[in-house]
């Protein structure tokens, strides 16, 4: 019978599957950090019980650490408690941990792939919802809760009921400027906040292909922003060629047979999907989200929608309190609204691909005077790499801050967050009310226009810029 | 966890869509190394006016007077959307709420609930209209049959669905953990053939 990726790597690891039980599931790879896994580790204790693999777990502190410093103290009391009892408890139970100023240590999604420890054809779960960034390697990754982090600390398993499939196709080719961030936006403007939910979502078509492994991890780590459980890329030759050589992917003959087995990761070309959805790749356009969910979205050329402009009345709704949060009026155009804070960072975009393009745009000139911006590299090596580069020396050239790898403003559970009435393009992935700080306004961009859009105090059509240079 | 059967409570309508786990427990408060002490900042950004939460914001329904003592939360679509956060449940279940009700949850939210206890009732978009209705317009007190899979107004018996095993497991108050590790031999076989580079 002709099946899809999914369903090909739910089949590889299931362990029991019985008509009254959920079914149990094999966990390939455990990635931890500081702020969901404390009660997990607490209940082991409690019952006595060991954490049966070890070595297939992997920790790391991201998500309240400072990021002016390396110091845990720097963080706060609260979160330095956390960073502690993180680091007592993976040499209690001798895992793997990458703390603060570790050459490994980095946003969890980040270090996962740029150190092999993200493999094709794993299953790979965290505490942490933008797990799904991972399914860019066609790993069945998804996020869970610290219940569930305690299941596989102890039985190196999961129950997981079977989800529904759905195949998003983006055919064609974007136009010149259109990034992996403007793609999956995109999707999510389409199929609306929980148009997922229940599935998981296969991406293909030859946009998708065309992307790097960077680019996929974009567009895959923005899966559960519309529900999907997880979000899954075909391996092909990008994905090998990405892994290869990398600190933990397999090595020698082992490589060989896993390249080999990777190559069968794909959805046969008959197999039938519970949902399909198809855009056009041309026609997508640079994004800004204007609400509060992150299917709140338009295009930079168009303006801020009306309530009138929905038909679904919780949409309208919704549309009417996002205004009212965001502080926007009906028909102002995207490219008018003024900000006053630039993050560039997150699980989303902080990776080498992304600092570059935000480089390229900020390069030689100077962050507006009215706008205070931040870059947070994703790990200690995308920051060694960008420094490398040259690309750190060009943010603060031009003004911007440039930190220490962590999540940083993206949830702002540390000191980076945003004030009341503060209004922030973002490369984050999530634009809810106080996400960033409470009374805080988020627009969520691509890194090219979140460094646009600092130089100039508001947003920018880059594509309308570049095509005018290009006409001139 | 505590067993679950049925339920009979206050029902709070929080009629607002895509509700998310942001909401339910902001950030600050996820510095806890416990399970407890995330009850009083539930909604905290909607439920207080001033940041320290002692200024609680009269509009907010949790806080008008006739809902005080609520165990049940009618909710709007997409419920726990965001975060995998099992604080936002852990919240929820302190302040009190022991169901949810709502068109539609977030998955990784929904699977948090049912691990601790709380228990998510999905019930048709019609049907949550009119109960949102009949809570506005009047306090109303229902019963959340689990064993039966029902919902009983003073008007109307709804019938919803639960995975039978997460059924089983609420009803028992089972020990995922526990309930696992009874089957240890059938996780060593499949590890015993796994290809090495898995």
């Amino acid at each position: 019978m002709a099946t899809t990726l999914y369903e090909k790597l739910w089949q590889s690891h299931i362990i029991e599957e019985k008509a009254d039980e959920t079914p149990l599931i094999f966990v390939d790879r455990h990635l931890i950090h500081e702020v969901t896994s404390p009660q997990a580790f607490a209940n082991l204790k409690f019952h006595n019980r060991v954490l049966r693999h070890p070595e297939r777990t992997i920790a790391t502190m991201d998500h309240n650490i400072s990021t002016r410093s390396i110091k845990i103290d720097a963080a706060g009391e609260g979160a330095a408690n956390q960073l502690r009892t993180l680091e007592k408890n993976c040499k209690e139970f001798g895992i793997e941990l990458f703390g603060m100023g570790h050459k490994n240590q980095g946003v969890v999604h980040v270090i996962g792939p740029e150190l092999g420890l993200t493999l094709p054809g794993t299953v790979i779960v965290c505490g942490d919802s933008h797990t799904s960034t991972h399914g860019a390697f066609g790993a069945l990754a998804f996020g869970i809760g610290t219940s569930e982090v305690e299941h596989v600390f102890a039985t190196q398993t999961l129950r997981q009921t079977k989800a529904k499939t759905m195949r998003i196709e983006v055919k064609g080719q974007v136009a010149p400027g259109i990034s992996a961030k403007d793609i999956i936006l995109a999707i999510i403007g389409q199929t609306g906040s929980a148009g997922a939910t229940g599935y998981v979502v296969e991406y293909c078509g030859e946009a998708i292909e065309r992307l790097t492994m960077e680019e996929r991890m974009t567009v895959c780590n923005m899966s559960v922003e519309f529900g999907a459980k997880a979000g899954l890329i075909a391996p092909d030759a990008t994905t090998f060629n990405y892994l290869k050589g990398k600190d933990y992917a397999p090595k020698g003959e082992v490589w060989q047979q896993a390249v080999e087995d990777w190559q069968q990761l794909k959805s046969d070309s008959e197999a039938t999907f519970d949902s399909y959805l198809t855009l056009e790749a041309k026609e997508i356009k640079t994004q800004v989200t204007w609400g509060t969910t992150p299917g709140q979205v338009t295009q930079v050329d168009s303006v801020v929608p009306s309530p009138e402009d929905f038909t679904d009345p919780v949409e309208r709704e919704s549309c009417i309190a996002a205004l009212k949060y965001m502080g926007l009026t009906a028909g102002t155009k995207i490219t008018d609204i003024a900000i006053n804070k630039v993050f560039i960072g997150s699980c989303t975009n902080s990776r080498i691909e992304d600092l570059r393009a935000a480089a390229a745009v900020a390069k030689g000139k100077k962050v507006s005077a009215t706008v205070a911006a931040i870059v947070v590299p994703g790990s200690y090596r995308v920051k060694e790499q960008a420094e490398a580069e040259g690309l750190a020396q060009t943010f603060i050239d031009a003004g911007f801050e440039w930190r220490l790898p962590g999540c940083s403003m993206c949830l702002g559970m540390n000191d980076d967050v945003l004030t009341h009435g503060d209004r922030c393009a973002s490369t984050s992935n999530r634009n809810f009310e106080g996400r960033q700080g409470r009374g805080s306004r988020t627009h969520l961009v691509s890194p090219e226009l979140a460094a646009a859009s600092a130089i100039a105090g508001h947003f920018v059509d880059l594509t309308s810029i570049n095509s005018q240079v290009q006409g001139a | 966890m505590e067993k679950f059967n049925q339920h009979h409570g206050l029902v709070v309508p929080l009629d607002t869509a895509n509700v998310d786990t942001d909401q339910i427990i902001p950030k600050q408060f996820l510095q806890k190394t416990t399970r407890t002490g995330f009850g009083q900042h539930l909604f905290h950004d909607r439920r207080y006016l001033d940041n320290d939460g002692h200024k609680n914001n009269p509009e907010f329904v949790l806080n008008k007077p006739e809902y005080q003592g609520a165990s049940i939360l009618l909710a709007g679509e997409n419920f726990g959307c965001g975060s995998s956060r099992e604080h936002a449940p852990w919240a929820l279940q302190e302040y009190g709420f022991q169901v949810i009700i709502a068109s539609s949850f977030a998955d990784i939210f929904y699977a948090n609930c049912i691990n601790i206890g709380v228990l998510p009732v999905i019930l048709p978009e019609d049907t949550i209209a009119t109960l949102f209705q009949q809570s506005k317009d009047n306090l109303q007190h229902i019963t959340v049959d689990l064993v039966a899979s029902t919902v009983k107004t003073a008007s109307a018996q709804y019938d919803f669905t639960i995975a039978p095993f997460h059924k089983y497991c609420l009803e028992n108050g089972v020990d995922s953990v526990g309930w696992t590790l009874n089957k240890i031999a059938k996780i060593e076989s499949y590890e015993a053939q796994m290809p090495a580079w898995q």
